[in-house]
């Protein structure tokens, strides 16, 4: 009795050493590091920059392990201490981003390095992300404007109802936007039923409602509130795209760019300390501009002169003249992706416009095809700079500059309209150019509406605390389980071990680790053991009511069961909608909870049961160590 | 059954339900006269930039703060390592240039570089959330005990959670603790724990109802209350140690969640024993509450899984 079959033994034993593997890389602690990368795709950290940088950070006296180029043009530097990355951050951005006119050329970023040996590294194992509050970092909360949004799709149905009222010759009317709605003013009750007829016909999302106020006769038209509502998530999915493109640019390890509630957007970003720089970088307002290039014979008025982006093209050309006119801005552009010809399998990049930005696309074009047009990408660089004030001493300026560079130019083939698509580029190029088009229309404007730093030092802290906590409560928990339970309390101890364990394996590869996270899995460390007190006492009680230490044992285990179920689905039906509505920290404890509440029951019941049957199975016991 | 000497509980039924009724007036009262110290993550405040001539030290910062008038002050190292940023309640115009005038009075040179109010927003809706959010949660619990159990057993598991919910927000408006986010998540480990240690013990007096046939209801309250106590004390225990190493060891930023913590834990294995039976009690359940053939199907079920 109460013997398990061998399978199930090692079945125990592979599930457990699949725990103890993938939990391992949490034992080895990163390097703090920082990473400098490129300010875009074919601007990469070389090896005359690398030996800047160490250079300056020898001459700093700052310590490091190794400094490397990496894939994707970056350099990574693994520090000695963390005490030294502000330093070393600084330090860098002094060596390479100073003297230059275009900017800052380089993004340095805060990051922490993974020291996982390469044979966990190659099963796919890695350790626990950590949250903001560990690993330090910035926070910020952005706020989508959308009813700007909202407002600019009443002012285009004005525009193209008016336009209607023009054409099918309705006079004495006058529009108006008021209260979110837009107002047709008609003179006669017939022009009314006309003007409600075309509202209906060319704006068929609107609510209409006709009256008579004041002797005229008024229409009004409401944009439906779930076409709203529609506009607004439209916005904000485009903003957070955008967003997501900007953050990379940021070379963070973990960045978050999460949506919350209605209109509003996290930006989590690890590591970094510099607030000022993440913002400009996440705020910045870049644009596009579509421009023709300027004939030869354009008098210097007409054209102007800008740089390509793209450095070859560049060094090639040595610069291409465009007109001074745009044809159109990024605003109009709702989409750009990247795509293949259909015939000839080359890559390319389709590109979409709204409908005022379509019809000046083709005026623009229909009697110039063959000429070539070209897309300035405008975008406003950090640039710091070094002056000597009034009192003699050195001061940093951080501003603004303005850089317009060519991302394309290519030759109009035919009209273009609403959609149209650019040729000639390589994946690559073609993949960058979707991704300028989109980051430089940004759908709405948005506004920062909460910003939080914290330090690496205080994450530091707070690992270095929690972890104590934890190895504090569990070495006191192993303690009264062994002098409660005795032999039995042994098995419930290494149920207990690979709880832990396997906590963490199943929450390394996808949950962040945050504060009340951490507190979660101590606080699981606690009620973990429930379920194996839950069997002993059943088990004592059925021994002490008369049975047989086997049966008692097989029985307890049996009855305990329904009990840890209900108990523990209550607690899991709570964490999970914790899990559904709760954002950040919230979501964080209900994941460790939940994780918490399955692996407990888990290795109380089965493991617990495999100990206790290797103990005392199928033997003639007289009395139990409970 | 075994010679287990059963504690009459339910004697104290009454004096129990005074306690209990005596600690929600005063929490209710507490947290309708004096309210929730709320934290930054709730109130919002200022943000205040400041450079030093020479790295500080941000523990010394943030007991000068403390010192100064500014309990709640969140001291943090920022940019490079000359500059900190104080985030700290209230909007007040002259916030930042008296903060700094604390900092500066020592041997350390301080400016101010930049100041900015922090709005609130996010905390609201946090909170229209996590109360909306609250209640779903409770509704799913009711449906599920209802289910598993009996209805009358859902009113008392959620009476007993909202009770230890109240009392743990009710010390913490009148010790005037500070509420944060981390509170907020302890509140929340609170039901789930308040949860377990309910559901332990009517699963007992489900078990017994169904077995035993010569005690009155009360009776088989107390034995079963009994028959749990030593698990339920020895949970408790287990938790509370754990919960006392995050309080004295844990550091400044879990204090005060080991704190709610602590507090739950008490009061919710108090509930479980006292609350959760006392409701039952007074609802008259009765051993043919939970005969109908549904539940008894289910729970055989369940009972044939490991």
């Amino acid at each position: 009795m109460n013997r398990y079959p061998l399978w199930k033994y090692l079945l125990l034993l592979v599930v457990l050493g699949l725990g103890i593997v993938y939990a391992m890389p949490n034992l080895y602690a990163p390097d703090p590091a920082v990473q400098i990368s490129g300010y875009s795709a074919d601007f990469t950290v070389d090896e005359k920059a690398l030996k800047k940088i160490t250079t300056a950070l020898d001459n700093a006296n700052i310590g490091y392990k190794s400094a490397a180029l990496e894939e994707g043009g970056s350099a990574l530097i693994r520090l000695n201490a963390i005490g030294d990355q502000l330093s070393a951050q600084r330090t860098i951005e002094e060596a390479i981003n100073r003297g230059t006119n275009q900017g800052d050329l380089y993004i340095v970023a805060l990051n922490s390095a993974q020291n996982t040996p390469q044979w966990l590294a190659d099963l796919g194992a890695k350790p626990m992300n950590l949250g903001l509050d560990l690993a330090g970092g910035v926070h910020f909360v952005l706020e989508v404007d959308t009813p700007k949004v909202v407002n600019d799709r009443l002012h285009d149905s004005e525009e193209v109802i008016k336009k209607a009222i023009r054409k099918a010759r309705i006079f004495n009317t006058k529009t108006a936007i008021d209260k979110g709605a837009l107002v047709v003013t008609a003179e006669t009750q017939e022009a009314q039923t006309q003007v409600a007829t075309l509202i209906k016909d060319e704006l068929p999302r609107m609510q209409r409602k006709s009256s008579e106020e004041n002797g005229k006769f008024v229409v009004r038209a409401n944009l439906a509130q779930e076409a709203i509502k529609e506009i607004e998530d439209l916005a904000v999915i485009q903003n957070l795209s955008t967003l997501r493109n900007r953050v990379n640019e940021l070379g963070v390890a973990e960045p978050l760019v999460q949506r919350l509630g209605r209109n509003r957007i996290i930006v989590e970003l690890p590591g970094v300390q510099d607030t000022a720089r993440a913002k400009k970088v996440i705020g910045k307002t870049a644009n596009l501009e579509f421009r023709l290039e300027a004939k030869p014979d354009a008098g210097f008025s007409q054209r102007q002169k800008f740089n390509h982006r793209q450095e070859d093209m560049q060094a090639r050309t040595g610069g291409s003249y465009l007109e001074r006119r745009p044809i159109i801005t990024g605003e109009s552009v709702t989409n750009a992706t990247r795509g293949f010809d259909q015939e000839t399998g080359q890559p390319q990049v389709n590109i979409s416009l709204d409908a005022d930005g379509g019809a000046a696309m083709h005026r623009a074009t229909r009697n110039n095809v063959g000429r070539r047009l070209g897309v300035l990408f405008i975008e406003y660089r950090p640039s710091t700079r070094t002056v000597t004030n009034a009192d003699g001493v050195e001061e940093q300026i951080v501003e603004q500059v303005a850089i317009k560079n060519i991302i394309s130019l290519a030759t109009v083939q035919s009209a273009l309209g609403r959609e149209f698509r650019t040729t000639g580029l390589s994946e690559n190029e073609a993949g960058e150019l979707a991704l300028l088009l989109r980051s430089g229309a940004l759908a709405a404007p948005m506004v920062f509406v909460e910003e939080r730093t914290i330090g690496p030092s205080l994450g530091a802290e707070n690992i270095e605390r929690g972890i104590l906590s934890i190895q504090l409560g569990m070495f006191l928990v192993v303690l009264i389980m062994l002098a409660y339970y005795r032999v039995s309390g042994v098995a419930a101890n290494i149920a207990l071990a690979f709880n832990v364990a396997l906590l963490a394996a199943i929450m390394s590869p996808f949950a962040t680790l945050t504060l009340p996270g951490l507190a979660g899995i101590v606080l699981t460390v606690g009620m973990a053991v429930d379920a194996n007190v839950l069997i002993f006492s059943r088990i004592k009680e059925e021994i002490a009511a008369g049975m047989p230490v086997q049966s008692a044992i097989s029985t307890g285990f049996d009855r305990a069961f329904t009990t840890i179920l209900d108990a523990n689905i209550t607690t899991l039906i709570v964490a999970l909608i914790l899990f559904g509505i709760g954002s950040g920290p919230i979501k964080g404890f209900a994941v460790t909870l939940s994780i918490g509440i399955l692996t407990s029951m888990f290795t109380a019941i089965v493991v617990t049961r495999a100990v206790i049957n290797l103990i005392y199975g199928g033997r003639d016991i007289k009395k139990l160590s409970i | 059954m075994s010679d287990l000497k059963v504690l009459n509980f339910m004697r104290y039924a009454k004096v129990a339900a005074i306690t209990s009724i005596v600690l929600l007036v005063v929490s209710i009262g507490s947290l309708a006269v004096k309210g929730l110290n709320l934290g930054l993550d709730f109130t919002g405040g200022t943000s205040i930039e400041l450079e030093y001539a020479t790295a500080p030290n941000i523990e010394q910062v943030r007991s000068d703060l403390v010192a100064a008038g500014y309990p709640s002050a969140v001291v943090v190292a920022y940019g490079a390592d000359t500059d900190i940023m104080v985030r700290i309640q209230g909007d007040a115009a002259n916030l930042a240039e008296d903060v700094s005038q604390v900092l500066n009075s020592g041997e350390y040179d301080v400016t101010i570089k930049q100041a900015s109010f922090i709005g609130p927003q996010i905390g609201e809706e946090l909170r229209d959330d996590g109360g909306l959010g609250m209640l779903f949660a409770l509704g799913v619990v009711m449906v599920y005990v209802a289910l598993r159990f009996q209805f009358k057993f859902s009113i008392g598991a959620v009476a007993a959670l909202v009770h230890d919910v109240i009392i743990v927000l009710g010390v913490f408006s009148l010790l005037g603790l500070d509420f944060d986010l981390t509170v907020l998540a302890a509140i929340l480990a609170v039901i789930g724990y308040s949860l377990n240690d309910t559901i332990v013990v009517y699963d007992r007096v489900r078990e017994n109802f169904r077995i035993i046939r010569d005690m009155t209801v009360p009776e088989v309250i107390n034995y079963s209350l009994t028959q749990t106590l030593g698990r339920t004390l020895m949970t408790s225990g287990t938790t509370v140690v754990v919960l006392l190493a995050l309080f004295f060891v844990g550091g400044e930023m879990i204090h005060n969640f080991a704190t709610a913590l602590l507090i739950g834990v008490g009061v919710g294995t108090y509930s479980s024993i006292y609350v959760a039976s006392v409701i039952l009690l007074a609802m008259k359940v009765t051993p043919e509450d939970l005969m109908p053939p549904k539940v008894e199907v289910e729970g055989e079920e369940f009972e044939e899984l490991p």
